[in-house]
């Protein structure tokens, strides 16, 4: 049972990793897999406040690296979710805190005790997003469909490329389809025209994901709304099954005609 | 000018440009970062033409330009002598 190890990762910052991240893993978790989301963000954790986790952190990942505590002490289980558990990261330190083989022992001691370990990788494309892509063998490169994510995307692209990963996807978040209607947002083909990557996701806009931060509950905790529905489609597509790249479709049944198409049932 | 404002800012079609603009911006963040990609052009383009013609390999100049919105392969290659039909077949 060796895990999948997948780094959730940007180049710019503020485009959705943790959320993503977050979002994935209770995703993951919910199809019956045992997932372990790690915080590589040292200094500026965010995954247990996103995963609403933040009062049960004892210890972090730093420690178990310095040797201050057993892994299994600094996993946080979540209440939950069967079999989702947060390794956070350290808030006190800084990057350099750790090193990408110390990184990578912490993941192989993980291994064989899950499906899934899904790290969260700071912004930039320097050591912290080094030491969070080492250890993983798949990339997800999470971007907005805006010009400074696309050009910042590219480049972690390339450099994830150069470490030779086994599989590279792209998921394009915060799409605003209305924006995209008018033609003042570049659309899905666009995006993947211009970073020819394999797209694995598409999260629409959507307001659930600031209320679900807000109270620090994932949308994934209880699915109904549009995000909601694409890391649905995002966990399952991971798990091999070919999903239709639907997520924007709820758009359709909007509006007047929206609601005559429901009552005629069509 | 009026047409290029119409074109990119009238009318919502702002993507349009966004979609240009980083279509450009990628050559040059592509190219900047891999210098050995156009060694290893010049390196074939030079083969390629000794084919035809005889040129000066110390002073081949090889680069990309931009004008406006577009980007363009530019070679400036000092040519010694036309190499004649048979020898080529040889």
């Amino acid at each position: 049972m060796a895990a999948r190890t997948i780094v959730i990762t940007s180049g710019k910052g503020g485009v959705g990793k943790t959320t993503t991240t977050a979002n994935l893993a209770v995703e993951l978790a919910k199809i019956g897999m045992k997932v372990v989301a790690i915080d590589a963000d040292i200094g500026l954790r965010n995954l247990d406040v996103v995963m609403g986790l933040e009062n049960r952190v004892v210890y972090t990942l730093v420690d178990v690296i310095e040797g201050t505590c057993k892994l299994n002490q600094a996993l946080v289980r979540d209440k939950r979710v069967e079999n989702l558990y947060l390794l956070p990261a350290a808030q006190t330190r800084t990057k350099d805190a750790v090193t990408s083989d110390q990184m990578r022992d912490v993941c192989l001691m993980l291994r064989d005790d899950f499906d899934f370990i899904l790290i969260d990788s700071p912004a930039g494309i320097e050591s912290g997003f080094r030491n969070a892509a080492i250890p993983a063998q798949e990339a997800l490169v999470v971007t907005t469909p805006d010009v400074s994510s696309v050009r910042d995307a590219d480049r972690i692209i390339g450099l994830l490329e150069s470490m030779e990963k086994q599989s590279i996807a792209l998921v394009i978040n915060r799409l605003s389809p209305k924006m995209v209607k008018r033609g003042d947002m570049l659309d899905i083909s666009d995006v993947i025209d211009i970073l020819s990557v394999n797209l694995i996701g598409i999260v629409p806009e959507d307001e659930a994901v600031i209320t679900s931060t807000n109270k620090g509950e994932p949308l994934a905790l209880e699915a109904t709304s549009p995000a909601a529905k694409a890391f649905s489609n995002l966990a399952r597509r991971i798990l091999g099954e070919k999903v239709p790249f639907n997520e924007l479709d709820y758009l359709n049944n909007k509006g007047f005609l929206g609601r005559i198409k429901k009552i005629l049932g069509i | 000018m009026a047409f290029f404002w119409d074109k990119w800012f009238g009318k919502g079609k702002t993507k349009d440009a966004a979609k240009e603009r980083l279509q450009l911006v990628l050559i040059h963040d592509r190219t900047d970062l891999a210098p050995e990609l156009l060694d290893r052009l010049r390196g074939e383009l030079i083969k390629v033409i000794c084919n035809y013609l005889e040129v000066d390999d110390e002073h081949i100049e090889l680069g990309l330009e931009r004008e406006d919105r577009t980007v363009a392969l530019v070679a400036n290659i000092p040519v010694k002598n036309v190499k004649r039909q048979f020898q080529t077949r040889k």
